[in-house]
């Protein structure tokens, strides 16, 4: 017996070791992942600001050769991005092959016109089917085919999602072999448009809905879930009808969460690169949809506001791509450059959504 | 009185044998008792809820802690094998004594403990693996891993826990598939598995039929020939069936504690007649 | 007595039934609506398993499928995979793409899968609600950085200054500029978020009862998380083990960055390959003719890339119903 006691305890404290360990392993884990979160993102914040090197002066050996007094140009000229790549003309340009020169205002633009118009077709769209799912259908079997097909499509590769733009609006189901240019005479503006779509404005962010439409629906369902039951039931019991509970009670408690799922999902609408360019958007393009300049301009020429849509476009992820591939001199900074802004931005949308839901979380207690 | 009599009426003595024994060891020599609780405060955060629990358990017998809801019977068992550990925020005062020893003393290790005192609980938890990997799960993570020494232990504890006809025929199938009362004594099997020394059971009939409450009582009957049993009842007649001690706890506090037949005919407290005859609780 | 009941009834009724009409019909009209919203999804569905159907296996007459012009057999077994060079040297077989696609999934398997698993049991068996209150809003963060960062990340830093120090300066391997080993990497860290958060999900689930019976029994904290829990969840975490390769087989633009252009036949994590995504997505870079066998190949090549992940989605979407009906 006290053998066996013995053989127990030196066990014992071999058992207490490994759940030591263990538990370091799964700690030292985790840590390393946040860790190189943080790793990711330093290294590509200090590319884009690392300064740029004086470049050689082209035209140096030429001035030399001449040797006939007139004031030879310096060796090297100045940087021109002294202060790093991420520079206020950073944001006001657009593309150019010179890495010195490029930009990301059209790819902002674009991507500001496209994530826009994506939001207005899917939250209504996503809202709608996840209040059908919840408020109207009846548990039948062709319901919960909805539902598993809704599921299944969050889990489809996005570029599968690209090929499907591109031959609705670029290819039309291979219905039409040219395209045709209409023009719709509104009065005040003249909006150009073609058929098949194209690559414009509006068939990147149709593609982006379809993209975003199961994360909004599976998002807004569980928001609509959340409230309860007596929420309704009072409201229905005071004579008001379906759509009266829903459009009074139902909605304005679950908007939090319903707003909440919408950015999560938008902003991945933002990264998302494969769609965009399966759908052929450009990715060298320097001009703006619409080709507004300035906020006075739109406001003058409310016309180009509505041209934008149907105008070609490229977004931030796209630019981003191409300068990651272009192997020319400079470009792996101009891509750092551009990677901040687009992170900046979603920390943007992702901030509001976790401040949307931290503040209105704390106001309604069921 | 007229109606406490009457009570006892419906109620099954204790076996003779008990009785007399407990006699004997009344008259004895007082020898060390098992399990032990002196002066012991237990907090959840700052509210307290147990209060100067002083409190004896003799070996091979069979305590029962009764009184209503919410009096701290369950949480004063937890105490006894630590099993309020685990939750955030505990606290205890005083002193838990394990053969003279105290289990809160700085260096004890939980583990080894937990292999001593057994328990069962309330509803019947078998783990969703084979009915023999549920019973040799204790000796498993002890270091036990010969198959044949495995084999033996987990007949032995399936035939104490009366259930081992039962299912000698498919222990490999899932535990999840028994009855009720088949699965808590698949548990009573499972913590027998370790051999402890102390049995904690924390209404282990309460969930089941009256067939199968009765066939734990039969078992505790035969169990508390080789283990010590503590068990928290709020059935009544339960524990003046099982026990030989009964501890009657009300608020936190231990009310009154003594033998089990004269508890429940001659209590001395007031409380204790107000909880048995059915004022309160 | 009953003439005065019977005439009002009648008037009251009369005037219910009006509203009720308006009304109603503006409610039938909602539904409607919202019946339509929904029933976009199985539209969705519908055309992409229509438009990938026809181009690619059976189209309407006259026009040829891709699988009526390259047939099913070069493209399941040929090991070349050159739809862009000239016509007699074209071949169509898928292996080079599938391999690429497997080798990176798999490389991003080994590095996602146990690390989420292990993040998840830390979250939910060992670590304080401050920590979990940390972890999870920086594990949301990492989930939602795109993918072109990590590809960037990949070629710029990682094959650089990890992957060609070690093989090709250490070891003395060759290594490729492009090569799977980084898109591998990348593509672990980005599945390591959802592994995690979903996992956890289905470790939480498990009753503390389980834990507690553990306990008494005289388990240590790693006997009850990796004897009882870990088990118990067992087919929860195999489904978003399934989830997250899924995505990481969908995964294409670290991939197209990190790991390059070019099909190779090759179990080399070091060398260059070509996944199915990126072959898409290289080939859209540029203009494609309409109607082209090189179109119909794009149609083809997602048309599998749709079969495997929609394969694997449904059955871990299975897994974890019936592991929801266990423990709810």
């Amino acid at each position: 017996m006290s053998l066996h006691r013995g053989g127990y305890e030196i066990r014992l404290v071999w058992r207490h070791r490994l759940g030591w360990a263990f538990e370091w392993i799964c700690r030292l884990t985790t840590w390393s992942t946040m860790l190189l979160l943080f790793v990711l993102l330093g290294a590509i914040l200090v590319t884009a600001c690392t300064p740029d090197q004086p470049l050689r002066n082209p035209n140096f050996k030429s001035t030399v050769a001449a040797g006939n007094g007139i004031p030879a140009e310096a060796e090297f000229l100045p940087a021109k991005k002294p202060r790093g790549w991420l520079t206020w003309d950073f944001l006001t340009k657009g593309n150019s092959y010179i890495a010195e020169d490029a930009g990301i205002m059209s790819g902002l633009w674009g991507s500001i016109w496209v994530v826009g118009l994506t939001a207005l077709m899917s939250v209504p769209l996503g809202v709608g089917a996840a209040l059908y799912l919840e408020e109207y259908a009846k548990p039948t079997r062709f319901t919960k085919l909805i539902q598993l097909n809704i599921s299944n499509l969050a889990g489809v590769p996005s570029i599968v999602y690209g090929i499907l733009g591109f031959t609705i609006f670029v290819r039309m189901f291979g219905l039409r072999d040219r395209p045709e240019k209409f023009i719709c005479s509104l009065g005040f503006v003249d909006v150009h448009f073609e058929l098949p779509l194209g690559r414009v404005v509006l068939s990147g962010a149709a593609t982006l809905t379809l993209l975003s439409l199961p994360v909004v629906i599976i998002s807004a369902q569980e928001a609509l879930r959340a409230i309860p039951a007596s929420l309704r039931h009072a409201s229905l019991a005071l004579g008001a009808t379906k759509w009266q509970t829903i459009r009074h009670q139902v909605l304005p408690a679950s908007l939090p969460g319903i707003l909440t799922g919408v950015i999560l999902s938008l902003s991945r609408a933002l990264g998302e690169t494969a769609p965009l360019v399966v759908l052929g958007a450009a990715a060298q393009l320097s001009i703006v949809p619409g080709r507004i300049t300035s906020l006075g301009d739109a406001i003058q020429h409310p016309g180009k506001l509505l041209q934008a849509p149907f105008d070609q476009f490229t977004a931030i992820p796209l630019q981003v791509y191409s300068w990651v591939n272009d192997p020319s001199r400079g470009f792996e900074y101009v891509a750092a450059s551009g990677i901040c802004v687009l992170l900046v931005v979603l920390v943007l949308m992702n901030g509001t959504a976790i401040f949307i839901r931290q503040r209105f979380q704390k106001k309604i207690r069921w | 009185m007229a109606l406490v009599k009457a009570f006892t009426q419906f109620v099954d003595p204790p076996t003779e044998g008990g009785a007399v024994d407990m006699a004997q060891q009344a008259e004895s020599a007082p020898r060390r008792p098992k399990l032990e609780t002196i002066q012991m405060n237990f907090f959840y955060g700052i509210h307290q809820a147990l209060r100067e629990i002083s409190l004896k358990v003799h070996e091979k017998s069979v305590t029962a802690l009764i009184g209503p809801s919410g009096c701290g019977k369950s949480t004063y068992l937890r105490t006894l094998n630590r099993m309020n550990d685990i939750i955030e925020g505990t606290r205890v005062t005083g002193k838990v004594m394990l053969d003279g020893e105290d289990i809160y003393a700085r260096d004890v290790d939980v583990v080894s403990l937990r292999k001593r005192i057994g328990m069962v609980f309330q509803k019947s938890t078998p783990f969703p693996k084979s009915i023999f990997d549920n019973v040799a799960f204790g000796p498993r993570i002890s270091g036990i891993t010969n198959k044949a020494q495995l084999s033996e232990i987990v007949e032995q504890s399936l035939q104490r826990a009366a259930i081992w006809n039962e299912v000698k025929d498919r222990l490999r199938d899932s535990a999840m598939a028994l009855s009720g009362g088949q699965q808590q004594r698949l548990c009573i099997a499972r913590a027998l598995a370790t051999s402890p020394e102390v049995l904690l059971m924390d209404e282990p009939a309460s969930a089941l039929d009256p067939a199968s409450t009765s066939r734990i009582e039969d078992l505790i009957f035969e169990l508390k020939q080789n283990y010590t049993i503590v068990i928290v009842t709020h059935n009544m007649q339960q524990a003046a069936r099982v026990s030989e001690i009964t501890a009657f706890f009300c608020m936190g506090r231990l009310v009154e504690v003594g033998q089990t037949k004269q508890l429940f005919t001659n209590p001395i407290q007031k409380e204790t007649e107000d909880y048995i005859t059915g004022r309160f609780g | 007595m009953s003439n005065a009941c019977s005439s009002r009834p009648d008037e009251q009724k009369s005037s219910l039934r009006h509203l009720m009409t308006l009304q109603w019909v503006r409610e039938q009209l909602i539904q409607g609506l919202l019946f339509t919203c929904a029933l976009l999804s199985i539209i969705t569905s519908l055309s992409i398993i229509y438009i990938l159907f026809t181009t690619a296996v059976l189209a309407w007459p006259p026009g040829k499928s891709f699988f009526q012009q390259v047939g099913l057999v070069e493209f399941f077994t040929e090991t070349r995979w050159t739809p862009q060079y000239a016509a007699e040297q074209r071949h169509y077989g898928i292996l080079p793409l599938v391999c690429g696609t497997f080798l990176v999934t798999g490389i991003s398997g080994l590095i996602g899968l146990p690390a989420g698993l292990m993040i998840a049991i830390y979250l939910s068996e060992y670590a304080s609600p401050r920590a979990r209150s940390i972890c999870k809003p920086i594990l949301e963060l990492l989930a939602g950085v795109p993918t072109v960062v990590y590809g960037y990340f990949a070629l710029k830093f990682l094959t650089p200054y990890f992957i060609m120090p070690f093989f090709h300066g250490f070891l003395g391997l060759p290594v490729n500029g492009f090569n799977a080993l980084s898109g591998g990497i990348v593509v672990g860290i980005m599945i390591i978020p959802m592994v995690a958060s979903l996992s956890e999900d289905v470790l939480r689930a498990v009753p503390s009862s389980l834990r507690e019976s553990g306990y008494a029994l005289g388990a240590t904290k790693f006997d009850v998380s990796t004897k009882i829990v870990v088990p118990a969840a067992l087919s929860g975490v195999l489904a978003s083990f399934l989830l997250a390769l899924s995505r990481s087989i969908g995964e294409t633009m670290a991939v197209s960055i990190a790991a390059g252009q070019q099909p190779v036949l090759t179990i080399n994590p070091l060398s260059q390959i070509q996944t199915m995504t990126s072959f898409i997505v290289n080939v859209m870079q540029g203009d494609v003719v309409a109607g082209s066998t090189l179109e119909k190949s794009l149609y083809a090549v997602a048309l599998v890339l749709f079969a495997i992940t929609l394969g694997m989605n449904l059955i871990s979407q299975m897994i974890l119903e019936r592991y929801r009906e266990v423990y709810q």
